[in-house]
């Protein structure tokens, strides 16, 4: 009969309206400042940069290389080289970022900074509470302001920071095994004929395996 | 005591003037009046825009506006606060004065509906004889503000919404004055104050309200629908359509002129729902006649309000019709069935007291519904809607 649907639809609104008020469960929604819920592990907005150990300047993995600057969409990386090279955490010496500096007003939160460095130093951070009264500089981060310790994206992302550990590790192992066999090697020459390989042995070991480094 | 309260505010007015010169007295206790009626339906509106907001979030499940103040209560404050100092901006091109003429009309004219409603004993602002047609002359008004708004935006949203709107409102203005004409043809009065009168006596105690009668019910329901299309309010609410129009008539409405439209549409709501009440639910006369002690006034405003609440239910219940699903079922399903509740109106006028009315004119009734209703939905004029895509 007619009518029938906006009478079942009637009791449908009804039902809601009531059992609002009696079961929890149907509220879902969360009353923000108040009540907050732990984010997921995919949770992503701004890049940060991450450093090992405990001094920040030191320990940042970023090498300067810029990727990520040439990569990013709305373009919102600004990177200057530095001119010397300083120890990294391996205590290689390597360039390092003298500037780094995110605009995340412009960023878009693609991630695509993170998949394309090789080396493992920009990650997605899940901090979202940045409003600022200082709407340009405010919201211009530099290298202190994006600097972050490994433990936070341990904290942040336990799958994937697990997995970036693994896979350094295993290039850490993988390089060092390198040298080793190259300082062998160079031994094994400069037993053999300690005349002619005298200038050019030291040197040799010293350069191939910061390269085989950066090539893996 | 008990005379003493429903009577409070003829009194308190009397009171008021009596400090005045005679020949005042009858002026003021008029501007006396229409202060009130001005500042109680606003506040009301104020109320009944957070009962909609809380109601249809509840309705949703959520919380609706909990922020201001305790449980949200100070919301319509804020939200007056946030249209009172907002800027008012008025299109290069538009008509000016037109535009800012049509929300002051249709604020005007629907206060001007409440002069003639019995809101409670002794309450009625201007007892006229002809009450009914004023109403409804003032509410047919409210089409003329709407237009205004449309024309003189210079905007196609604001025109296609006002076009719909006139469209509409014409429409259902016929079966509004079709259910309302039952009333008039058993009462033989078109005042107000002895529609109220002749529902208001007791059988068993319970009343003679017309909604206990089998067309008084049909009636009712017809001009659920009518008012529900004239205050265009959901499922009606083509002329406001956000999805399609941005805000249909009052798009380039802003700031007060914006809070005016939006009074103007609750108000004119209530309005509406307070002469429903006057003609189908008893008006001021109280449900059972031991609840008599009960001040009239009170009856009045919690029909009104709970008249509010159906609609707030309606609205968090239907999607919005089509245009088409509209005009025939005004014209193919409501038009007709009102016509013949007019007959059976009559039928049971001539056929004289005894059970015999009751179980002939709820057949009538029920038979036409019936098969009005199937053979609407099988040629489907009213059935679900069908999509065809381009290949």
């Amino acid at each position: 009969m007619l009518g029938e649907g906006i009478l079942k639809g009637l009791g449908e609104t009804a039902r809601n309206f009531v059992g609002s008020f009696v079961s929890a469960e149907r509220l879902t929604t969360v009353q923000y400042p108040e009540e907050r819920i732990a984010p997921i592990e995919a949770t992503r907005d701004f890049p940060f940069l991450v450093y090992d150990g405990t001094d920040w300047e030191a320990g940042l993995r970023c090498v300067a290389c810029q990727i990520c600057e040439k990569e990013c969409p709305p373009k919102c990386i600004y990177i200057v080289k530095s001119t010397d090279k300083k120890p990294d955490a391996l205590g290689r010496p390597q360039i390092y970022p003298a500037r780094f500096d995110i605009d995340i007003s412009v960023c878009m939160s693609c991630q695509i900074c993170v998949e394309v460095c090789p080396f493992e130093a920009i990650k997605m951070d899940t901090e979202f509470e940045l409003s600022t009264a200082d709407r340009f500089g405010g919201l211009l981060y530099d290298k202190k302001e994006l600097a972050k310790s490994n433990q936070h994206f341990h904290k942040i992302h336990p799958t994937e920071a697990a997995g970036v550990d693994a896979r350094l590790a295993a290039e850490k192992v993988k390089s060092e095994a390198k040298a080793k066999a190259a300082a062998a090697a160079a031994a094994a020459k400069a037993a053999a004929g300690p005349v002619v390989a005298k200038p050019a042995a030291p040197a040799v070991p010293a350069v191939k395996p910061a390269e085989g480094e950066k090539q893996a | 005591m008990i005379e003493k309260a429903d009577q409070i505010f003829v009194i308190l007015a009397h009171w008021l003037v009596s400090f005045l010169p005679l020949a005042l007295q009858h002026a003021a206790i008029v501007l006396l009046s229409v202060v009130a009626i001005i500042v109680t339906f606003p506040a009301l509106f104020a109320i009944t825009v957070l009962l909609e907001r809380k109601g249809l979030g509840r309705m949703q499940n959520r919380y609706g506006p909990n922020r201001v103040g305790p449980y949200g209560l100070f919301q319509p404050i804020a939200d007056g606060l946030k249209s009172l100092t907002k800027e008012d901006i008025v299109p290069t091109r538009a008509d000016a004065v037109v535009h800012f003429l049509a929300p002051v009309t249709l604020v005007v004219v629907v206060f001007m509906g409440y002069a003639v409603l019995p809101m409670g004993r002794n309450m009625t602002l201007v007892s006229m004889d002809a009450g009914l047609l004023f109403f409804f002359a003032m509410g047919a008004s409210t089409e003329l503000s709407v237009f205004m708004a449309g024309w003189s935006s210079r905007n196609k949203y604001s025109l296609l919404g006002a076009m719909r709107a006139v469209a509409q409102m014409i429409s259902y203005e016929v079966p509004l004055l079709l259910s309302s004409l039952t009333i008039v043809m058993m009462t033989g009065s078109l005042s107000l104050g002895k529609i109220v009168e002749a529902q208001n006596h007791y059988t068993w105690g319970l009343p003679h309200w017309y909604i206990f009668t089998p067309w008084g019910l049909a009636g009712f329901l017809l001009y659920a629908v009518a008012t529900t299309a004239e205050s265009n309010r959901s499922p009606f609410d083509l002329p406001e359509g956000e999805s399609e129009l941005v805000a249909g008539y009052f798009t380039e409405y802003s700031g007060f002129k914006f809070a005016l439209f939006f009074l103007g549409e609750y108000v004119g709501m209530m309005s509406i729902s307070g002469l429903g009440t006057t003609l189908f639910l008893g008006g001021w006369s109280a449900p059972f006649s031991f609840l008599g002690w009960v001040p009239s006034w009170v009856w009045f405003f919690s029909k009104i309000m709970l008249s509010m609440c159906v609609f707030i239910w309606l609205r968090g219940t239907l999607p919005r019709m089509r245009q088409d699903q509209l005009m025939n079922f005004a014209w193919k399903f409501v038009l007709p069935l009102s016509l013949v509740n007019l007959m059976v109106a009559a039928t049971w006028r001539f056929l004289g007291e005894g059970w015999e009315r009751w179980v002939i004119c709820s057949a009538i009734l029920i038979l036409v519904y019936t098969l009005m209703g199937r053979s609407g939905m099988r040629h489907g004029h009213l059935g679900p809607r069908t999509y065809r895509y381009a290949e």
